[in-house]
């Protein structure tokens, strides 16, 4: 027992001596995961490093990586588009892992459907019956009864659907879970899902692509890449009623409709959030910290970093295309910074 | 007078050389010695590491992994049986289509053309193989996908009446295993046809002179002196072509549909077990999803093993029977 408590002094004493070797060189921080925020990330941490000369190195090798890689404690932060699972949470070697969202997304449908020169409203349960294979033409009366001016065509729809893991696909089927009892009970929610119907493209650009060419199709993808890329998309029916067309703003409607109770951990969804104005396929994208920092230079630097994004940073998020969070969930954050320590002190900068 | 220290000199001199030579020849050995034992070690360390990954899979799931086809990731059913049909079927179809282009190819180089147009043929096609597999996918996307689905499926289903048998049929949207399939065949036939000219160049004018000798046309020359004597290197061309399909990830992904079904028709989306993998490692989180993933590459390698030891047996074969 006291071997082993020894040993496990040395082994940390050694870890902080070499991490302090590291800290010394070039890069402060390594971070890696989520691809989905990985523009905004960037212009940030070159901004901050401008600013500051703090160095952040980050690897956008996808959620599931950034989680794995914050578990095995090999880089100083995680990135996820999706939060993490009870179960992940308990296989993270530095114990408590906090979730910090940093900007916000949204999925749009996008069409390929000759004639149509105004965008279509959806539903959230027909957009599930077209996903499960139940409704299959465009001129199907239920897709007929929320567009009654368009001139749709018989022809069958083609689904598209993402074949690589991803964070999109976990917010879009997360949306369809919260709408359609019958998806709920039969695919539910995941980063993949066992499609019934459809093709499947790798990346957004793979989903994009095949619905440009393909009249008759229907696919999903980011709202940044669907604008920056002028794609066709569809207006979506909220949990108010009305059909939302997503946009920045409607999407920061959509989490300031959201309620949070006082001490969230913030792993909470933001689909069919309420209020008149919200888009409701969206969701935050997090940055995950160890509660309890191994290093308090690195740790106090990753918190100033944080500080600095939600006061400076969120502000550029629009400029690429990204939602920047409510004024009021920003003070909540800001505070929670607080409670990230080293050895049972605060770390980084009070405010 | 002055010939004996020259004498003494050269003959020292010499003796050094071989002196120097020996200890060169020792650490060239050694060096090369080491080389050849530096990567056959790498590939069982690869082995090792990926059975080890894969084991909890295969522990826990079996074989049905790769004998049931219900990949379903949030149930916890990792059947890959469509992925590794996917890459049995798009290499097979790669390697029909590309085979008799590649050797076509080879023969007219090394037995037709004129000198001045052999360089820049070859240099061409060669080139195909420099290409990289993301460039293939864009092209796939952009160019072979609307042509197919537009022209080449319309025309193989409703012209040809091929639509009659189940491998013809079904809806036309474009990406399938026949887009994947045509891709491969591109990206496979600058191997087959590169290894395959080189060993027909190779037959000895010799064996071309006594079969025209013989009284044999430009044809039978060829069909029955030069091609059989070139035999063993050309399965070895198409081989590497052949692991160059089984392999190939980023095009097919781009172009296959990644739809994990068993179908005739060459017209349905198909999947790949290489596609599948890059699709799913990068998010995958649950030790099980990871695990099976590895089991799959693990399928995959032996798979290319299996390959390459019949490429390698063929190729002893044909050339016990020529030595006979």
């Amino acid at each position: 027992m006291i071997k082993n408590v020894r040993s496990i002094a040395v082994a940390l004493s050694t870890a902080a001596l070499l991490s302090g070797i590291a800290s010394a060189q070039s890069v402060d921080l390594t971070g890696a995961g989520a691809t989905f925020p990985y523009p905004i990330y960037s212009k940030w941490f070159s901004e901050y490093a401008q600013r500051t000369g703090v160095k952040i190195n980050y690897q956008s090798i996808g959620s599931g990586g950034g989680i794995r890689q914050l578990s095995e404690q090999t880089v100083d932060f995680g990135a996820s588009d999706g939060p993490m699972s009870d179960q992940e949470l308990a296989n993270a070697k530095g114990g408590a892992v906090l979730h910090f969202p940093t900007v916000m997304g949204a999925v749009v449908m996008t069409y390929n459907v000759p004639g149509i020169n105004r965008p279509l409203n959806l539903s959230g349960d027909v957009i599930a019956d077209i996903y499960s294979g139940k409704i299959t033409k465009w001129n199907d009366a239920r897709i007929v009864a929320q567009n009654r001016s368009l001139p749709l065509p018989s022809s069958d729809i083609l689904v598209v659907h993402r074949s690589d893991g991803s964070g999109t696909t976990y917010i879009f089927s997360d949306y369809l879970t919260s709408v359609s009892p019958s998806w709920a009970s039969s695919l539910g929610r995941g980063k993949e899902i066992k499609w019934p119907v459809g093709l499947g493209g790798k990346g957004n650009e793979g989903v994009a692509g095949q619905v440009k060419q393909t009249p008759g199709s229907i696919g999903y993808v980011e709202l940044a890449y669907a604008k920056q890329n002028k794609l066709p998309y569809a207006n979506v029916r909220n949990a108010a009623g009305r059909y939302v067309a997503p946009s920045i703003a409607s999407v920061t409607a959509a989490a300031a409709g959201m309620k949070l109770p006082k001490n969230t951990d913030y792993r909470v969804s933001m689909v069919n959030a309420p209020g008149n104005d919200s888009y409701p396929i969206s969701s935050m994208t997090w940055i995950l910290v160890y509660q309890n920092q191994p290093d308090r230079v690195k740790g106090a630097k990753l918190v100033n970093f944080l500080r600095w994004a939600y006061k400076d940073g969120e502000k550029a998020a629009s400029s690429l295309d990204y939602a920047p969070l409510p004024a009021p969930m920003v003070a909540q954050l800001q505070n929670r910074l607080k409670t990230i320590r080293f050895a049972d002190t605060r770390v980084g900068e009070a405010r | 007078m002055t010939s004996l220290p020259l004498d003494w000199l050269q003959s020292d001199r010499r003796r050094l050389r071989v002196d120097q030579s020996a200890i060169g020849d020792r650490v060239y050995e050694f060096l090369t010695a080491l080389c050849a034992l530096v990567v056959p070690a790498l590939v069982v360390a690869i082995a090792v590491a990926i059975f080890a990954a894969a084991w909890p899979a295969f522990a826990r799931l079996g074989l049905s992994i790769v004998t049931t086809s219900d990949w379903d990731v949030r149930g916890g059913h990792f059947g890959a049986a469509p992925a590794l049909f996917g890459t049995l079927v798009s290499s097979a179809v790669a390697l029909i289509i590309a085979t008799p282009l590649a050797i076509g190819v080879a023969i007219f180089l090394s037995e037709f053309s004129p000198s001045w147009l052999r360089q820049p043929v070859g240099f061409l096609v060669d080139l195909l193989a420099a290409i990289p597999s993301v460039v293939y996918g864009l092209w796939g996307i952009f160019v072979l996908i609307p042509m197919l689905r537009q022209q080449v499926m319309p025309f193989l289903r409703d012209g040809l009446h091929l639509g009659a048998t189940p491998f013809f049929s079904g809806p036309a949207y474009g990406p399938s295993m026949l887009a994947a399939g045509l891709i491969l065949a591109v990206m496979a036939l600058p191997y087959i046809s590169a290894v395959s000219r080189e060993v027909l160049m190779a037959v000895p004018r010799s064996q071309r002179e006594a079969a025209l000798a013989l009284g044999a046309t430009r044809w039978e020359t060829i069909r029955d002196a030069v091609v059989p004597y070139a035999k063993s290197g050309i399965i070895g061309g198409i081989m590497l072509g052949l692991g160059r399909a089984l392999g190939e990830t980023m095009a097919v992904t781009m172009v296959i549909g990644n739809r994990p079904e068993i179908s005739a028709s060459l017209f349905a989306p198909g999947y790949t077990m290489a596609s599948l993998i890059a699709n799913e490692f990068s998010e995958a989180t649950n030790d099980l999803h990871v695990s099976a993933l590895m089991a799959v590459g693990a399928v995959l390698f032996v798979i290319t093993l299996i390959v390459n030891a019949v490429a390698r047996w063929l190729v002893w074969r044909v050339s016990r029977v020529r030595a006979r």
